[in-house]
C-alpha cells in the first residue's frame, strides 16, 4: 500500500513538474502579460497546492480524506448559498444545514453508516428544512428559497460526501485499499477536465453548448473523455477492476463529469457571474474545481457498490 | 495594542474570513499606505471587522472605525473589542446627551495620522432600501480636512450573513468593494455633496441578483 502511494504520488509530481516546464516554455514564447498563459500558470501552481494538501489527507488516511471532503463541501455550500434567494426567513434552516446536517453527514460517512448517509439529505433535510423556514410564517418566494436549499445540500454535501463514502465500502480481496479508489475517482475525472481544456485548445473547433459554456468543444469532449479513459485503465493495478472495466467506469464518470460542468456552467450563467468564488487562484471556487466529482461521485460509488460490494 | 488584544484581533479577523471568504475589491483605489476616510454602507455591527480584515496590515494598524459608544461600552467583551482590539473612536449618537462633539473626535484621530472608517447613515440599515440618507458628519469631515481623500466602501451581502436577531452566522461569500476617492469639490454646499456621495457609494453596489 505504502509503496504504490509513493510510486503514485512520484507520479503525479513528474506530471506537475512537466506541466510547470511546459508552461514556462509556453510563457516564453507568448507576448508579456498573455492573459490565457498568466491563467495557465495560476492554475497550475494551483494544482501543486491541491496535490499537496490531498497528499497531506491521504498521509492521515481515512480521518485525512473524511475532514478534508467536510471542509469542500463547506466551502462549496457557502459558495452555492451565496448565489441562491434565500431570505430572512430562511436562516435557521441555512443555519442547521451548514452546522447540523454536514457534520452529520462526514460523520456518518466516517463511521461508513450508508443507510442513513444515504437519506440523511434527501429524506431527513428535505422534510425538515422546509418545516424550519414554514415556521417564520413568510410565503413570499417560499418555494424557491427551500428548493435552493435543498439543492445546495444535494450538490456540496450529499454529493461530495460520496468522495470519502468510498472508504466504507468491503470488496473482498481489496481490504485496506480504499484509499486507491477515491485516488481514481479524482484523478481520472480531474484529468478528463484538464485533457478536455488541452484537445479544446488544439483542436476545438465544434462548440457543443455555446450559451452555457462556449470553451467546450467537441473535439475536446472527445479527446479529453478518451484519453482520461486510457489513463484510468492503465490505473486498474490499484483497483478492484479489470483493464475493461476500469475502462468502462472512466468512460462513465469522466461523462458524468463533463455533464457535472454543463449543469453547473447553466447555474452560473443563470445567476450571472463567471467562478463560484475566488479561493482557488486560476480556477474560480471550490464548485468551479469540484463540479465534474460532483457529479460522478455518487455513481461511481453505486455502480462500484453494486457491482463489488458484499451487502 | 496587548498581545490579548492582538490575539483577539488575528481570531475575528480569522472567523470572518472563515464565515465570509471576504475578498477585497480595489476598484478605485490602490490598496496602498495614506491617510483616507473610509465611507462605507452599514448593515451589520461586523461592517467595520470585514473593512478592517481586508486592509493590508501596514494600513490595518493606522486604520480606526468610527462607532456608536451606546453599544461598544455597553458591555466588557464589547468595549474589549471596540476599544483595545479595533481602538474604534467611539462617539455619543445623541446629541442631548453627548459631552464630545464626534466631528471633533474624527478630526483629532485624523490629526494624529489616523485613517477612519464611518459608516454616514449613523445607523444600521434594517429596511428594503440600499442606503439610508447620509448624516451631516462626513460633510463637515470633508470640509475640515480637504486634504484627505474620501474612499466609498460597498459591504455586500453581510446583511445576509446576519439578518436582524440572527444569533449565528450563516456562511456566504462576501465582498469590500473600495471606489474612487472623492474630496468637497469649491463651491459645492453640503446637501450637494452628501448626494454625491451617496451617489459614489451605491454606485458600487452590485445590480439586485435575479
Amino acid at each position: 500500500m505504502d509503496t504504490h502511494f509513493i510510486i503514485l504520488l512520484a507520479c503525479v509530481l513528474a506530471v506537475l513538474l512537466i506541466a510547470t516546464a511546459a508552461a514556462q516554455v509556453l510563457k516564453r514564447r507568448a507576448a508579456p502579460g498573455d492573459l490565457t498563459i498568466q491563467n495557465l500558470t495560476a492554475r497550475i501552481n494551483a494544482w501543486w497546492v491541491m496535490v499537496a494538501v490531498i497528499a497531506l489527507a491521504f498521509a492521515f488516511g481515512a480521518a485525512g480524506v473524511v475532514i478534508l471532503f467536510a471542509l469542500c463541501s463547506f466551502a462549496a455550500l457557502r459558495e452555492f448559498l451565496t448565489l441562491t434567494n434565500t431570505r430572512a426567513a430562511d436562516h435557521w434552516a441555512l443555519v442547521a444545514a451548514v452546522f447540523v446536517v454536514l457534520p452529520l453527514q462526514y460523520i456518518l460517512v466516517g463511521i461508513g453508516w450508508y443507510g442513513l448517509y444515504s437519506i440523511m439529505i434527501p429524506v431527513y433535510a428535505f422534510l425538515f428544512m422546509p418545516i424550519l423556514s414554514a415556521l417564520r410564517g413568510q410565503t413570499e418566494n417560499f418555494l424557491i428559497a427551500v428548493s435552493e436549499a435543498q439543492w445546495a445540500l444535494m450538490i456540496a454535501v450529499f454529493c461530495v460526501s460520496h468522495v470519502p463514502a468510498l472508504l466504507s465500502l468491503q470488496i473482498p480481496g481489496y481490504e485496506g485499499r480504499n484509499l486507491f479508489l477515491i485516488f481514481f475517482l479524482i484523478v481520472v475525472v480531474q484529468s478528463s477536465d484538464v485533457l478536455q481544456y488541452v484537445w479544446g485548445k488544439l483542436l476545438g473547433r465544434r462548440k457543443i453548448a455555446p450559451n452555457l459554456s462556449p470553451s467546450k468543444t467537441l473535439e475536446g469532449l472527445v479527446g479529453g473523455v478518451l484519453s482520461a479513459s486510457v489513463l484510468g485503465a492503465a490505473l486498474f493495478w490499484i483497483t478492484p477492476f479489470t483493464v475493461v472495466q476500469a475502462f468502462g467506469l472512466s468512460l462513465v464518470i469522466t461523462l458524468m463529469g463533463f455533464f457535472g460542468g454543463l449543469v453547473m456552467s447553466a447555474i452560473k450563467r443563470d445567476r450571472g457571474v463567471k467562478d463560484w468564488g475566488h479561493l482557488i487562484a486560476g480556477h474560480g471556487g471550490f464548485i468551479d474545481r469540484l463540479d465534474s466529482v460532483i457529479f460522478s461521485a455518487p455513481i461511481f460509488f453505486h455502480i462500484v457498490r453494486f457491482y463489488w460490494d458484499v451487502h | 495594542m496587548s498581545v490579548a488584544a492582538r490575539a483577539a484581533a488575528m481570531l475575528i479577523a480569522g472567523f470572518a474570513r472563515a464565515v465570509t471568504a471576504v475578498r477585497g475589491i480595489w476598484q478605485g483605489v490602490a490598496p496602498v499606505p495614506g491617510q483616507r476616510i473610509y465611507f462605507a454602507n452599514h448593515n451589520s455591527h461586523g461592517d467595520f471587522v470585514l473593512v478592517w480584515t481586508v486592509l493590508p496590515r501596514a494600513l490595518r494598524r493606522r486604520t480606526r472605525p468610527v462607532a456608536g459608544a451606546d453599544y461598544w461600552l455597553a458591555s466588557p467583551l464589547r468595549r474589549f473589542i471596540g476599544r483595545d482590539v479595533f481602538n474604534a473612536v467611539l462617539i455619543d449618537r445623541n446629541p442631548d446627551t453627548r459631552t464630545a462633539d464626534p466631528v471633533l473626535q474624527m478630526g483629532n484621530a485624523l490629526a494624529a495620522g489616523d485613517s477612519l472608517i464611518l459608516f454616514p447613515e449613523g445607523t444600521r440599515n434594517m429596511g428594503g432600501e440600499r442606503l439610508l440618507p447620509f448624516k451631516s458628519g462626513l460633510y463637515h469631515l470633508a470640509a475640515q480636512n480637504p486634504d484627505i481623500d474620501m474612499v466609498p466602501v460597498w459591504i455586500d451581502n453581510l446583511n445576509r450573513v446576519m439578518p436582524k436577531g440572527a444569533l449565528v452566522p450563516v456562511p456566504l461569500i462576501c465582498t469590500v468593494t473600495f471606489g474612487a476617492p472623492m474630496r468637497l469639490s469649491g463651491g459645492e454646499d453640503k446637501a450637494d455633496f452628501l448626494r454625491r456621495a451617496e451617489a459614489a457609494l451605491t454606485a458600487l453596489a452590485p445590480s439586485e441578483k435575479g
